[in-house]
């Protein structure tokens, strides 16, 4: 039970951190077909950013002020590179954001080392808030859910209920159409892009603390985030939802069961001291969102909720 | 990078050693991560064998020649370590420095062998100062490999050792990576246990894939469900890093025993959650009893590489264990060398240390340390250091194990 | 013929011209591999060059995906590896002399890196080639972390962490080439890089590698016309990861050993951008691309610490100015030499080159300053005896003046061209 408990908790809260960058990512891949390979470098820049500000300042200001930086960082990107490359296809830009993502990592490791930071939680949520079967479970965790709940709740907002999100909408799946009823759109992408990348910023000023910041942060982040966006299928924030949540739980999950493929597949004849049967769920916990991806591809290449070909 | 490194280091030296007017330069290449992500374990032990190679240089150097330590970038990649071992032996370099990665050390191991078989005459030799594979001083040892960290059942035995004079441990968890390296970590230490204490139970014994989990608070879940009082964990890297940070976050005050804790940014990135639960084994921490040289070198250190701290001791161990070789052997030639240095002890600064002849595995005091406050030395430019804890050291002799080594000599 | 009406103006090359632009660039391309040898190169040069030709054939084969057929893929490395992977254990095989393996000569791997990699692409390929597109880029993705994961768990056949390694002296002798010093091994790679370079051009001939190429631009056209595109990218992924296990043949002669990171993310990625930096809408332009990574990878790391952010704003460069790479650049140069426009140009070019070398200044100044001054060591950048701290004025006056010049210098030269052309 306890083992089920925690397996929920924790899938939840790193789902949404999951989402909470692949909302980005997906608000920026459907409008403009680029899957950003350099959004989880937003991500770690957003982590850093918090983290030199908090020196500065504190936390809060932190949380507010980070994000928005990255979302600058993130319009410039838009303005002066990728849209130099839009005309070359979908192929240059995401090559494009393949060494962006090499040069951020570089940068990075320039402005604050190559070893980890002490980017720490705020004292305010460094604290236990209850215990779980024998386990002290941390504040800050439960913030995490609550800022991730608060985005999940204005981003369907600021998309369902306002001009601007109807426009968005329209441009997601229809951008021409939006472009023909007279919108700016390279100015529309310039701001989704940003936001897009403030998004990644703010997954990064709270996830950064709660693992580490440190300059293989980006690297260890992006393929996941990708599977989301994939396997939820383009154009759909739902999608992107519900994958985040199904690869968060997967892999919390799948660690605590201790079954061999040999436990499974025993009835086949496989042994368990041979060496596929030796495998262990457990041990094949964090490889579950790749295969996940392969199949999915694979069966339903719109994605789960996507209603275009990837 | 190599360009840049000895420049600066001609300048040091020139400085110091203005009377000396040597002979010959001893070239030493050192092959390892030096850009990238990993340049955080290559750079520090760069600079702590260059500081060697000062001090032993202004001291009159080996035999009257100076050493120059010149740094090749591997990218820790096996492969391209084959090219820079190449070019760091058509440098003139006959003695080679590498340590991070087990599959790097391998390849140059076998790189090496091959190179002297096919090259008599020029051969070179090479001194591992942290691939820890016990293979590579058993059943893969080669007269050309000496290796100056203890490795992973040597350090295991201590850990083990430790564990054993603590009586309130009754329940052990071993997690580890799931490669060759964490399956060796989890053997040992289930032996070595049930050989010294049979009345521990091993109540979890997990390997999970290598560098892909983000969260580890499933995993230490488990491990307090089980009720353990000690975790053991060969675990490196960020893996080790966050399986202690969930820890910590959960509240978990016991002993989690590793070999890497004292690598470059652990103890930042965990701040004061690693006082009391992150614990390491290894050849000498800043913070253990030492001569006032030994203090003054760890200062130097800091000064001059404000970034890192002093953590490879073993450095300046190979160092001066090669000076004495060579002064024994009265020339610097690899093989006299190489056969000077076998059996041959010298007082390190954390006490004596001997290669063994059999398989060339260097013989030295291991220390079971923690993270603590209210310390000599801080460490990753924090006020939080390693402190040694209560019958953490254990001898040389205790720490050994026996070799399964059949060393082929030259003639 | 004659009694015809109409003729028809014959478009296809002549004999002298086929010659000139198919046979005359291979012999030449064969004569330049054996005349290196002849200036004595030293073991590290071998070295160098033996990896420069692995790398070669391994571009090419990834070009045959990206470049001909507009196939994206991130994993690429996968099929090198583990046609490297099959050559490291017949090499064992051949040493151990079980069963008839003992009369292979290891001249021989690269067939077998063949036939593994294309073993490799057959499995793999079936289930990924049925999308293109982003779909297929994301599913080479997850294969190529898939595989390499299972690099890590699987000991007995890929060796752990440490990898398996063999030796290169076994087995009967084959061309007089024992294959134990880096000179011969240098021949058995020079004669396998020729193998590949024409393998794989031959096959841009061959009505598959055409209708590789119709399928990238426009597969509802080669459906019309009866062929299923889907069968005809999973035909050219097969010869792709054929030629890549062919490289890994010859990697796994030189260097001996494999080890899984060989089938991760780092090298697909690495060929992707050498093939792409070479330029791939051109043959040669992964050759190009090979030989200049491959130098830079090994050596550039000598003079600076920071190859790496070279290496990404080159790339980055690249991508967003020079879409046709290092190719586009050799033979738009060659065109304008050869048309006899130079004249015409020369203007344009030396203001771009004047530009262009102003930012490069500009550039490396700041990293160099910026790298000494993150170490944090108290080093100081000096170029030709110029002491340029990160905190002195002219360290920032040699930044931002030449950067300044050099942009408003490109712009005109860009600016003028587009009114020449518009």
């Amino acid at each position: 039970m306890e083992t089920v408990v925690f397996a929920v908790l924790n899938g939840v809260i790193y789902g949404l951190l999951l989402f909470m960058l692949s909302s980005g990512l997906t608000l920026i891949f459907s409008m403009m077909g680029v899957l950003n390979f350099a959004h989880a470098s937003f991500y770690m820049l957003g982590a850093y950013f918090a983290y030199t500000l908090m020196e500065g300042s504190n936390f809060w200001i932190a949380l507010f002020i980070a994000p928005v930086l990255v979302g600058l960082a993130g319009m410039v990107v838009e303005r002066y590179g990728l849209r130099k490359v839009h005309a070359r296809g979908h192929v240059a830009e995401l090559l494009f954001t393949f060494g962006l993502a090499y040069l951020i990592d570089e940068v990075v490791k320039i402005f604050w080392g190559r070893t980890a930071v002490n980017y720490k939680v705020p004292e305010l949520l460094d604290f236990p808030l209850f215990t779980l079967y024998g386990a002290q479970y941390p504040a800050y965790r439960i913030f995490i859910l609550l800022v991730a709940i608060l985005m999940l709740v204005a981003l369907w907002y600021l998309l369902r209920r306002t001009r601007a999100g109807l426009i968005i909408q329209a441009a997601l799946t229809h951008p021409h159409m939006v472009g023909h009823l007279g919108h700016n759109v390279p100015m529309i992408f310039m701001m989704v892009f940003g936001a897009g990348c403030a998004l990644a910023g703010l997954a990064g000023v709270i996830g950064g603390n709660y693992f580490i910041t440190d300059p293989a942060m980006a690297v260890q982040m992006g393929p996941i985030v990708f599977v989301v966006v994939v396997v939820g299928g383009l154009g759909s924030l739902e999608g992107a939802f519900i994958a985040a949540m199904i690869i968060g739980l997967l892999q919390t999950s799948a660690v605590s069961i201790n079954a061999s493929l040999a436990d499974i597949f025993g009835f086949l004849g496989l042994a368990g001291t041979s060496e596929v049967g030796g495998i262990t769920i457990a041990s094949m916990a964090p490889m579950l969102p790749f295969l996940l991806l392969v199949v999915v591809l694979m069966v339903r290449p719109t994605g789960l909720m996507g209603d275009r070909e990837v | 990078m190599r360009s840049t490194r000895t420049a600066v280091l001609a300048a040091a030296v020139s400085a110091i050693a203005v009377t000396a007017a040597h002979a010959d330069t001893i070239k030493m290449a050192f092959i390892d991560p030096l850009s990238g992500a990993m340049a955080s374990s290559g750079e520090p032990a760069l600079q702590s064998f260059m500081l060697a190679a000062e001090h032993i240089n202004a001291n009159g150097g080996v035999n009257g020649d100076d050493i120059e330590i010149v740094g090749y970038d591997n990218k820790v990649s096996p492969k391209e370590s084959l090219v820079q071992l190449q070019k760091a032996i058509d440098s003139g370099a006959r003695y080679i420095i590498q340590g991070n990665g087990s599959s790097v050390a391998s390849a140059i191991i076998e790189a090496v062998n091959k190179h002297n078989a096919r090259n008599p005459g020029e051969e070179v030799i090479f001194f591992n100062y942290a691939a820890v594979t016990p293979a590579f001083t058993n059943e893969a040892c080669s007269f050309w490999h000496f290796r100056f960290d203890a490795h992973t059942d040597m350090k295991m035995n201590a850990i083990t050792d430790w564990v054993a004079k603590r009586d309130d441990i009754k329940k052990v968890y071993i997690i580890g990576q799931d490669y060759v390296h964490g399956e060796a970590v989890a053997a040992a230490a289930v032996s070595q246990l049930k050989e010294k204490r049979p009345d521990i139970e091993i109540v979890g014994n997990e390997l999970h894939p290598l560098a892909k989990v983000k969260d580890f608070t499933p995993y230490v879940q488990k491990i307090i469900s089980s009720g353990a009082d000690a975790v053991i964990t060969g675990n490196w890297g960020q893996d080790m890093t966050l399986l202690v940070k969930a820890a910590a976050d959960a509240g978990q005050k016991i002993p989690y025993l590793t070999f890497y804790g004292g690598s470059n940014g652990a103890v930042a990135a965990l701040g004061e959650g690693a006082v009391d639960t992150l614990y390491q084994v290894s050849e000498g921490v800043t913070n253990l009893e030492a001569s006032d040289e030994q203090y003054a070198m760890i200062e130097e250190y800091k000064e001059r590489f404000p970034q890192y701290d002093y953590y490879y001791d073993r450095a300046f161990t190979t160092l001066q264990m090669f000076d004495a070789a060579a002064e024994k052997a009265g020339s610097v030639e690899p093989i006299a060398v190489a056969n000077a240095m076998e059996g041959l002890e010298v007082d390190a600064a954390y006490g004596p240390a001997t290669m063994r002849a059999e398989d060339h595995q260097l013989q030295q005091n291991l220390f079971v340390t923690t993270v603590a406050k209210d310390v000599k030395y801080g460490v990753d430019n924090t006020d939080l250091g390693w402190r040694l804890v209560d019958g953490g050291k254990i001898s040389a002799e205790a720490a050994s194990t026996p070799t399964t080594c059949q060393m082929e000599r030259p003639e | 013929m004659t009694d015809m009406t109409t003729t028809y103006v014959d478009l296809a090359p002549s004999r002298a011209e086929k010659f000139r632009q198919r046979v005359l660039p291979m012999i030449l391309f064969a004569l330049a591999l054996a005349v290196i040898p002849l200036f004595g190169p030293s073991r590290s040069t071998l070295t160098l060059l033996n990896h420069m030709g692995i790398n070669i054939v391994f571009a090419l084969s990834f070009n045959m995906l990206l470049g001909r057929a507009g196939m994206l893929s991130f994993g690429h490395a996968v099929y090198l590896g583990l046609g490297g992977y099959f050559c490291v254990h017949v090499m064992n095989w051949i040493a151990a002399d079980t069963g008839i393996w003992g009369a292979v000569p290891i001249f021989t791997m690269p067939a077998f890196g063949f036939g593994a990699g294309a073993l490799a692409g057959a499995v793999i390929g079936w289930p990924s080639c049925r999308r293109a597109g982003t779909p297929f880029a994301m599913i080479s993705l997850g294969v190529a972390e898939l595989v390499a994961a299972a690099g890590f768990m699987f000991d007995s056949l890929f060796g752990g962490e440490m990898g398996i390694s063999a030796d290169r002296m076994g087995g009967p002798e084959f061309l007089g080439l024992s294959l134990g010093p880096l000179n011969e091994v240098y021949w058995y790679i020079a004669f396998w890089t020729f193998v590949g370079v024409v393998g794989t051009y031959a096959f841009t001939r061959t009505p598959l590698g055409k209708l590789s190429e119709a399928t990238r631009d426009n597969p509802e056209r080669v459906e019309f016309v009866g062929y299923n595109p889907q069968r005809v990218r999973y035909l050219v992924f097969i010869f792709a990861g054929a030629f890549a296990g062919m490289a890994g043949g010859m990697s796994a002669v030189q260097d001996e050993i494999f080890t899984p990171e060989n089938l991760s993310l780092v090298p697909s990625g690495a060929i992707l951008i050498a093939a792409y930096v070479g330029g791939i809408r051109y043959f040669t332009g992964p050759i190009m691309g090979a030989i200049v990574m491959t130098y830079m990878g090994s050596n550039l790391s000598d003079y600076t610490a920071g190859w790496l952010l070279y290496l990404g704003l080159m790339f980055v460069g690249v991508v967003m100015f020079v879409p046709d790479g290092i190719a586009g650049v050799v033979y738009g140069t060659w065109d304008v030499l050869r048309s006899g426009r130079l004249n015409e140009v020369a203007a344009g070019w030396a203001i771009r080159l004047l530009g262009l070398a102003l930012m490069a200044v500009s550039t490396i100044t700041l990293v160099e300053v910026a790298f000494r001054w993150s170490d944090g060591y108290g080093e100081v950048f000096e170029p030709f005896g110029l002491e340029l701290a990160h905190g002195s004025p002219l360290t920032w006056v040699v930044i931002v003046l030449p950067f300044v010049i050099g942009a408003l210098l490109l712009r005109r030269v860009a600016r003028s061209e587009s009114e020449v052309t518009s």
